[in-house]
C-alpha cells in the first residue's frame, strides 16, 4: 500500500479520485476549497471520468447533485460552514429522495462573527436532516471514511446521504503520513453504483419530488427513520470489513484505554488525538484516564455510548459547538438523553471549547481531566478556554 | 392504485410512476360543459392544442372525437378558440346539469 | 415549424386529472413546449403552481420523467441532470438523445431562482429554461414579483387609498437573458400556439443553453373569465405590453407586429388587477405605463432593425 504525505483536504480529494464519481457539483469555500480544487485538476488532467459542475453557489451545487443523483449517478461534493448552511434547504430533500450523495465536509465555525477556523457548529446545525455524519480524527481517517461512506450510503438497507467531516485547518491543512489503497483495489472496493430509480430511464418514467400533504408526508419520513436505524449495523459491518481488507478497523465509537478507566473524556474529531496523548501521560502518572471517541454522530450511537461509559466514575463531554439551549452542547445533550435508561450512570459534565478555532492544547485537556476528578455532581456546563 | 398506502408499501424515495393523475377525475369541477358536434368539426385542433386539461379526445385516425368529461373542467377555452361559424359550431357551452 | 397534424401524433406530456385552476394557462405552455420536441424530454420544475397542481401525491399528471427539487433551483437541478446524462453517455450507459427542460414561474425565475438560472445558463448546459410568466406569485395568493407590471394590484402591492398598485415597472428579464449571450432567447405568449411551438422546436434544435419567457395569463390572479386565457395573451401582444420576438446568436427578430397597435387601456380594462386604474386621479399611472410600453417597444424595434443586419 502506498504511503503518502497528505493534508486532510488532499486525502479526501485522493479518495474522491479513486471513487471516480459520475458527477461532482461544488462551490469553493475556505477551508474546504482544496478538496474540489484538487479534484477539478484531476478532471482537467483526465484522471477521472467525472462531469464536474462548477456551480455558482453551494445551493446550486447541492441542487445539481440532486438532479444528477436522480439521474442514477454516483455523486459527490464538498463544502464547509456557510456553504453547508446555504445547502441546508436541500439537505433534507436529499435524504427524503433517498439519494446516497457523499459530501466531504470541513468543519468551520458559522458566522457570525465571520470566522474561518474549526468548530462543529456547521455540521451540528444540519444534524437532523437525515444525513449520516462521520467525524475524522486525522487525515487517514478522513481518507478511509470517505471511501467507506460510499458503501454505507449506497447500501440497500440505507440509501441515505452521508457527510464525512474533518476539522478545518487542524486536519484539512496539516500534512500527515497516510496509507492509501492501490487504485485497482480502491475501484474494486467501491464497486459499481447500483441505481434504484432514474429520471433518465425512459422506459419507466417517474415523478420525483411530489407535493405531499397531510395524507403522505409522514409516510415518506418513515423510510428515513428506518434507514437510519439500519445504518448503524451497516456502518459497523463496513468498518469491520474495511479492517479485514486494509488493516484499519472502524466502528461507531473508538474506545481508547477506556476498559478500566475511572475518568473519561468524550469527544469528536481531531481533539481525540490530543486527548490520547494526555491519556497516555496521565496513565503513566497512575491516573485511570480514558477516551471515548465518537466517530459517528448520525445515526447516534446512544446505547453504545451508554454502555461504554457505564463503568467510569465521571465523564466530561467535549462539545466544539453550542446549542444555546442552556442545556449544553449537542453531543452532551444527546449523551445525557441516552444515559437516562442506563442502570449505571457516571457523573457527566459538559465542556464547550474551541469555538471559532480557539486552540485546545495538551495543557487544556490536562486541566479538564484534573477538574473532572474534582467533579462532585452531574450537569455542569462549562465554557472552557474563553476570557471573561 | 391502492388508497392510503402505508410507508412500507410506497415506492422508493417518494417516487411515483408516471401518469397516476388519470385516476383523479376533475370533471366534477364543471359548472358549464362544452358540447362537441362532430358534423361541424373542421379538425383544426385549436381546441386540442389549447386545452389545459388534455381533455379533447382524438380517435384512432387522430381526428377530434369529443370531450373527455372525466377531466374537462369546463373552462370554455375550446369554445373561444373554435373557429367554426355561429350557425355551425363544433363546440358550444351548456350549463352543467346537476 | 410544427404542424398540428404532426403534434397530435405525439405523446401528451401531461394527462388530465391535475389540479390546475379551470382555464389555467400553465398546462397549455407545458403541452405546447414539450410536444414540440421530437425527442424524449426530462423535466424539472420550480416549486409553484405548476409543480403543486401536477404532483399531489400519489397523483402525478406527468407522463414524462419529472423532478421537482425546491423553489429557487429548477435551473441548477436541471443542469445536474444534464451533467449526469453527459457522464453516462461518456460511459456508454445512455445512447438516446434527451432534451432537458426546466420550468419556473416568474417568482421562481425572475426573483428567487434568478441566480440559479443565470449560473446554469452561463455554464452552458444543453437545456431549455421556460418561464411560465403569470406576472405574480399566484400559488401563494397573488403576491407581487419583479415581473408584475406597474399599476397591477397584488396582495403585497395592493391598490390602496394612497398607492395605486405596484409602483415599479416589470423587470425586463428577457433582455437580461439576452445579455448572457445565449444561442437562443425568445419571448412568446399563450394564445400564439404557432409562435410558441416554433420557438420551442427551434430551441430544441440548438445545442446549449436556451431561454424562453412565455406570458401566461392567469384568470385567478389577473381577474378575467377562464375561457379568455388565450385571448388575454393575444391582447398583451396587440397592445405591445408583451412583444413576441426572438434572438438567435445575438440577432433580434420580431415575430409579431400587431395590425393596429392598441392602446394599453384595451388590455387593462379586461382585468380586475387593473380595475382601480379607472378611478379619478389614476390616469397618470396609465399614462406612465403607456409611455414605458412605447419606449420598450420602440427600443425593441430599433434592435430588430439594426442588429438584424438589415442596416449598417
Amino acid at each position: 500500500m502506498p504511503t503518502l504525505a497528505k493534508t486532510g483536504n488532499e486525502a479526501m480529494a485522493e479518495a474522491m479520485r479513486q471513487i471516480n464519481p459520475d458527477v461532482v457539483a461544488a462551490y469553493p469555500i475556505t477551508p474546504a476549497t482544496e478538496v474540489v480544487m484538487i479534484f477539478s485538476q484531476f478532471v482537467a488532467d483526465g484522471l477521472v471520468d467525472t462531469e464536474y459542475v462548477a456551480a455558482e453557489s453551494e445551493h446550486s451545487a447541492m441542487s445539481a447533485c440532486v438532479g444528477a443523483a436522480s439521474a442514477g449517478c454516483r455523486v459527490m461534493t464538498g463544502t464547509s460552514s456557510q456553504g453547508l448552511q446555504l445547502m441546508s434547504e436541500i439537505l433534507p430533500i436529499v435524504s427524503a429522495l433517498r439519494q446516497p450523495i457523499v459530501l466531504c465536509e470541513v468543519n468551520r465555525a458559522l458566522s457570525g462573527p465571520i470566522n474561518i477556523h474549526c468548530d462543529h457548529s456547521d455540521t451540528m446545525a444540519v444534524r437532523d436532516f437525515g444525513w449520516i455524519q462521520i467525524f475524522s480524527e486525522n487525515a487517514q481517517e478522513a481518507y478511509d471514511s470517505v471511501l467507506q461512506a460510499v458503501l454505507i450510503a449506497e447500501d440497500e438497507k440505507v440509501r441515505l446521504p452521508a457527510m464525512v467531516t474533518t476539522d478545518g485547518f487542524i486536519i484539512s491543512h496539516c500534512m500527515e503520513k497516510i496509507e492509501t489503497m492501490e487504485d485497482d483495489a480502491a475501484k474494486k472496493y467501491i464497486g459499481e453504483h447500483k441505481v434504484k430509480n432514474s429520471i433518465l430511464n425512459l422506459e419507466k418514467p417517474i415523478t420525483l419530488g411530489s407535493l405531499d400533504l397531510q395524507d403522505y408526508y409522514f409516510e415518506h419520513k418513515m423510510p428515513v427513520v428506518e434507514a437510519m436505524k439500519q445504518a448503524k449495523d451497516v456502518i459497523v459491518k463496513v468498518g469491520k470489513e474495511f479492517g479485514q481488507k486494509f488493516g484499519r478497523e472502524y466502528g461507531l465509537l473508538e474506545e481508547y484505554k477506556l476498559a478500566d478507566a475511572e475518568f473519561a473524556v468524550v469527544a469528536l474529531g481531531s481533539t481525540c488525538g490530543t486527548t490520547k496523548a494526555v491519556v497516555d501521560e496521565l496513565r503513566n502518572n497512575g491516573l485511570k484516564a480514558g477516551l471515548l471517541k465518537v466517530r459517528v454522530f448520525r445515526p447516534f450511537p446512544g446505547e453504545e455510548i451508554a454502555q461504554a461509559l457505564s463503568k467510569v466514575k465521571a465523564a466530561v463531554i467535549l462539545d466544539r459547538s453550542d446549542t444555546y439551549c442552556n442545556q449544553g452542547g449537542q453531543l452532551y445533550t444527546e449523551i445525557r438523553s441516552a444515559m437516562y435508561e442506563a442502570a449505571k450512570k457516571p457523573l457527566l459534565a459538559n465542556y464547550i471549547y474551541g469555538l471559532g478555532g480557539r486552540e485546545i492544547s495538551l495543557e487544556g485537556i490536562r486541566q479538564i481531566y484534573k477538574q473532572l476528578q474534582e467533579c462532585q455532581s452531574s450537569g455542569q456546563v462549562i465554557h472552557f478556554g474563553v476570557r471573561e | 392504485m391502492k388508497k392510503n398506502m402505508g410507508w412500507k408499501e410506497l415506492w422508493h424515495g417518494d417516487s411515483v410512476p408516471a401518469g397516476t393523475a388519470k385516476e383523479f377525475q376533475t370533471g366534477d369541477w364543471r359548472s358549464e360543459r362544452p358540447v362537441f358536434c362532430a358534423e361541424n368539426c373542421i379538425h383544426c385542433y385549436f381546441c386540442w392544442i389549447y386545452c389545459p386539461d388534455s381533455a379533447i379526445t382524438l380517435d384512432e385516425n387522430k381526428k377530434v372525437s369529443g370531450i373527455d368529461y372525466r377531466y374537462c373542467k369546463g373552462c370554455g377555452i375550446c369554445d373561444v378558440e373554435c373557429p367554426t361559424k355561429k350557425d355551425k359550431r363544433a363546440i358550444t357551452m351548456e350549463a352543467e346539469r346537476k | 415549424m410544427p404542424k398540428l397534424k404532426d403534434l397530435v401524433t405525439r405523446r401528451d406530456p401531461l394527462c388530465g386529472g391535475h389540479r390546475a385552476c379551470t382555464g389555467c394557462g400553465a398546462p397549455i405552455v407545458v403541452r405546447q413546449v414539450l410536444m414540440s420536441s421530437s425527442e424524449p424530454v426530462v423535466v424539472t420544475s420550480a416549486t409553484g403552481c405548476l409543480e403543486v397542481v401536477t404532483t399531489i401525491f400519489p397523483y402525478t399528471a406527468w407522463n414524462v420523467n419529472f423532478l421537482h427539487n425546491a423553489f429557487e433551483n429548477s435551473a441548477a437541478t436541471c443542469s445536474g441532470i444534464e451533467a449526469a446524462c453527459k457522464a453516462l453517455k461518456r460511459k456508454g450507459k445512455i445512447k438516446q438523445n434527451i432534451n432537458f427542460v426546466a420550468f419556473g414561474g416568474d417568482g421562481g425565475t425572475y426573483d428567487i431562482g434568478f441566480q440559479s438560472l443565470s449560473g446554469a445558463m452561463e455554464r452552458g448546459h444543453d437545456m431549455l429554461y421556460v418561464c411560465y410568466n403569470n406576472e405574480a406569485y399566484m400559488n401563494t395568493g397573488v403576491q407581487r414579483s419583479s415581473a408584475t407590471p406597474k399599476g397591477a394590484a397584488t396582495t403585497t402591492a395592493p391598490a390602496g387609498k394612497v398607492i395605486p398598485g405596484k409602483v415599479q415597472f416589470s423587470k425586463n428579464l428577457t433582455e437580461i437573458m439576452i445579455a448572457h449571450d445565449l444561442p437562443y432567447v425568445a419571448q412568446s405568449a399563450v394564445g400564439f400556439w404557432r409562435d410558441l411551438t416554433a420557438k420551442s422546436e427551434k430551441a430544441f434544435s440548438i445545442h446549449g443553453p436556451k431561454f424562453i419567457n412565455v406570458l401566461q395569463p392567469c384568470c385567478l390572479g389577473w381577474g378575467y373569465k377562464p375561457a379568455l386565457t388565450a385571448e388575454m395573451g393575444r391582447l398583451a401582444a396587440d397592445t405591445c405590453m408583451w412583444p413576441l420576438y426572438e434572438v438567435e446568436n445575438g440577432v433580434y427578430k420580431l415575430n409579431y407586429t400587431p395590425k393596429v397597435k392598441k392602446p394599453i387601456g384595451e388590455f387593462l380594462k379586461t382585468q380586475d388587477r387593473f380595475r382601480h386604474l379607472n378611478k379619478p386621479g389614476n390616469g397618470a399611472v396609465v399614462e406612465s405605463m403607456q409611455k414605458e410600453v412605447d419606449r420598450r417597444w420602440e427600443a425593441l424595434l430599433l434592435r430588430c432593425k439594426h442588429e438584424g443586419g438589415i442596416q449598417k
